[in-house]
């Protein structure tokens, strides 16, 4: 097969997008968070693999957001940290 | 590689990269250096020179060892011919960017569907931005009242909604429900499945979608299920043993054959590729003959079980393919499930390709995937069952359990036993072990959880009695200084 599927196309996997480090930082604080409290993401997930060939190279300790199409809020943001592994 | 070995042995001990290859080439093993004479001595000096031979010996006398490396898995780098994020979420109509325009002005939040919602019923009404604004404000004091509280200890809340209605959930029910003439587990066994993480469902089942193309030509249909079906030798042909001239005999079923689409060239070229019978078969009039190389009656034993099992076409794991008309498209259901292997055949519609297997989609599409997946196979199932809970307790579940960036079951082996506090895992199960264990490894408890809390007696640490209130003497407090 010439095109590879891209994950992120797939009707169970939500929008994918990376935050630059100034935004995270942004967001961390209105969440009064610290980054290892986010819920976390690994670095060979196929969505993140997607999303580096996509828009750029994504390392551990990036932030990445994600928009979720939820059925009790409409459209629900969340965010989580790229782990190792 | 050998070589490939060698020289990690070499690397183990501390030799750098450089000299180990060389070492390695030079036809240099381990073994051969530590036991090194005089004269292996000088030829190694000529190699490699008389510092670098210095350092070698050192290593190789030092009884330190570095960890074997872990290896890990090269991370997978997709190629594709448009490189653009998806987009999946609707845009926003002029209405409601209106509102969250009046929304983001004071800096508050409301949901989407809360402000979709109003939009919706808004649409065409013309409205001026003040009428606006006081509905706003409404509609907060209105949602306000029916947000969780914070330090609501909602934890506990989820488990009782989805545990009270449970117990009504008939124990076994092995229901021929729906897809055609197809076992699919439900009920509690099912939901249990789900919670457990487990690797493999007792019932897989994938639904598999097909391109525009396809979806509507039977035909095509028909021949893409035989494609995913596995098909291994036994199911057409029968296999004999002949022990007199040492030979496995293959009659081909052409009627089977014909029905799957293959052809006996087809069987030939694949059965001379398996395992066990590698080169051994070739056709015989009708027939195809696998002689068997040595004078063995175990060797042949095992020559016809391999033959047997020999795989023709199809997926692996996948056992059965049929073929349903779901709102007027045709839909291929198939008995057991391989999500990554089915997502690489053309005319599969990869989008709405789904599997009720949670570890392979994890696997085949990430985390958020599995997060989806498992609200929904679990809200399924209690739907099924003629049970209403409510989807957040699900959706708490499922956040609980994908958020360590893997699929961990709640239980023993997941969420519970790895809690931080000894208390609250020797609450759980197995008090004595986590116990002791604690004792010899001397771990702290901090008594931040609940059930801690309630062992040695204190207030726990949900609702009010998360809050500390702290009274600052002298009059006025800091901040209004």
């Amino acid at each position: 097969m010439a095109e590879e599927f891209n994950v992120l196309e797939h009707e169970l996997v939500p929008e994918h997008h990376l935050l630059p480090e100034k935004e995270a930082e942004k967001v961390l604080k209105e969440l009064k968070l610290t980054k290892d409290q986010l819920p976390k993401i690994r670095l060979a997930d196929p969505c993140i693999r997607a999303l580096d060939a996509i828009a750029g190279p994504v390392e551990e300790g990036m932030v990445v957001k994600i928009v979720r199409r939820s059925s009790t809020s409409g459209v629900s943001v969340c965010y989580r940290l790229v782990i190792r592994g | 590689m050998a070589a490939k070995s060698a020289i990690e042995v070499f690397l183990r001990k501390g030799v750098d990269d450089k000299t180990s290859q060389k070492l390695v080439e030079g036809g240099y093993t381990f073994t051969k250096v530590a036991r090194a004479s005089d004269k292996v001595k000088r030829d190694l000096e000529k190699l490699l020179g008389e510092k670098k031979l210095k350092q070698l010996l050192e290593a190789v006398k030092s009884k330190e060892r570095m960890p074997r490396k872990k290896k890990e898995k090269p991370l997978k780098k997709p190629e594709f011919a448009k490189k653009q994020l998806p987009v999946k979420v609707p845009e926003r109509t002029p209405m409601e960017v209106r509102l969250f325009k009046i929304l983001d002005k004071s800096s508050r939040v409301l949901p989407h569907a809360v402000v979709s919602e109003i939009a919706s019923r808004l649409e065409g009404v013309d409205i001026p931005d003040k009428l606006l604004e006081k509905m706003i404000d409404l509609t907060i004091e209105r949602f306000e009242t029916h947000v969780v509280d914070p330090n609501e200890s909602v934890g506990i809340i989820a488990a009782q909604s989805i545990g009270e209605p449970g117990t009504q959930m008939t124990m076994r029910t092995f229901h021929y429900a729906g897809v055609a003439e197809m076992n699919v587990t439900l009920g509690l066994p099912r939901l249990i499945e789900i919670v457990d993480a487990r690797r493999v469902p007792s019932t897989p089942i994938m639904e598999i979608h097909l391109e525009d193309a396809a979806q509507d030509d039977l035909e095509k249909v028909r021949e893409i299920a035989s494609n995913i079906e596995r098909t291994d030798l036994i199911d057409i042909a029968d296999v004999d043993t002949d022990i007199n001239t040492m030979e496995v005999i293959v009659k081909l079923d052409r009627k089977k054959m014909e029905r799957k689409n293959i052809t006996p060239e087809e069987v030939l070229r694949k059965l001379n590729k398996a395992k066990g019978v590698k080169g051994l078969a070739e056709m015989r009039d009708a027939n195809i003959v696998i002689r068997c190389d040595e004078p063995s009656y175990k060797k042949l034993q095992r020559i016809s079980e391999d033959t047997k099992l020999c795989p023709i076409k199809g997926v692996e794991g996948i056992q059965r393919a049929v073929i349903r008309r779901v709102g007027g498209h045709f839909v291929i259901y198939t008995e057991g499930s391989n999500l990554e292997k089915v997502l690489e055949i053309a005319h599969v519609d990869k989008k709405r390709t789904s599997t009720n297997s949670i570890l392979e989609i994890y696997e085949a599409l990430g985390v958020e995937a599995a997060r989806n997946a498992i609200i929904n196979e679990a809200s399924r199932t209690l739907e099924e069952q003629g049970l209403t809970v409510d989807i957040r307790h699900i959706m708490l579940v499922s956040d609980l359990m994908t958020s360590d960036g893997d699929v961990k079951a709640i239980g023993r082996h997941g969420i519970s036993g790895r809690k931080s506090s000894v208390l609250a895992r020797a609450a759980f199960e197995i008090t004595s072990t986590h116990l002791l264990r604690a004792g010899i490894t001397g771990e702290v408890d901090t008594l931040e959880g609940v059930v801690e809390n309630i062992i040695v007696g204190q207030p726990v640490t949900v609702g009010t009695g998360a809050v500390n209130l702290v009274w600052a003497p002298g009059g006025k407090a800091e901040g209004e200084k």
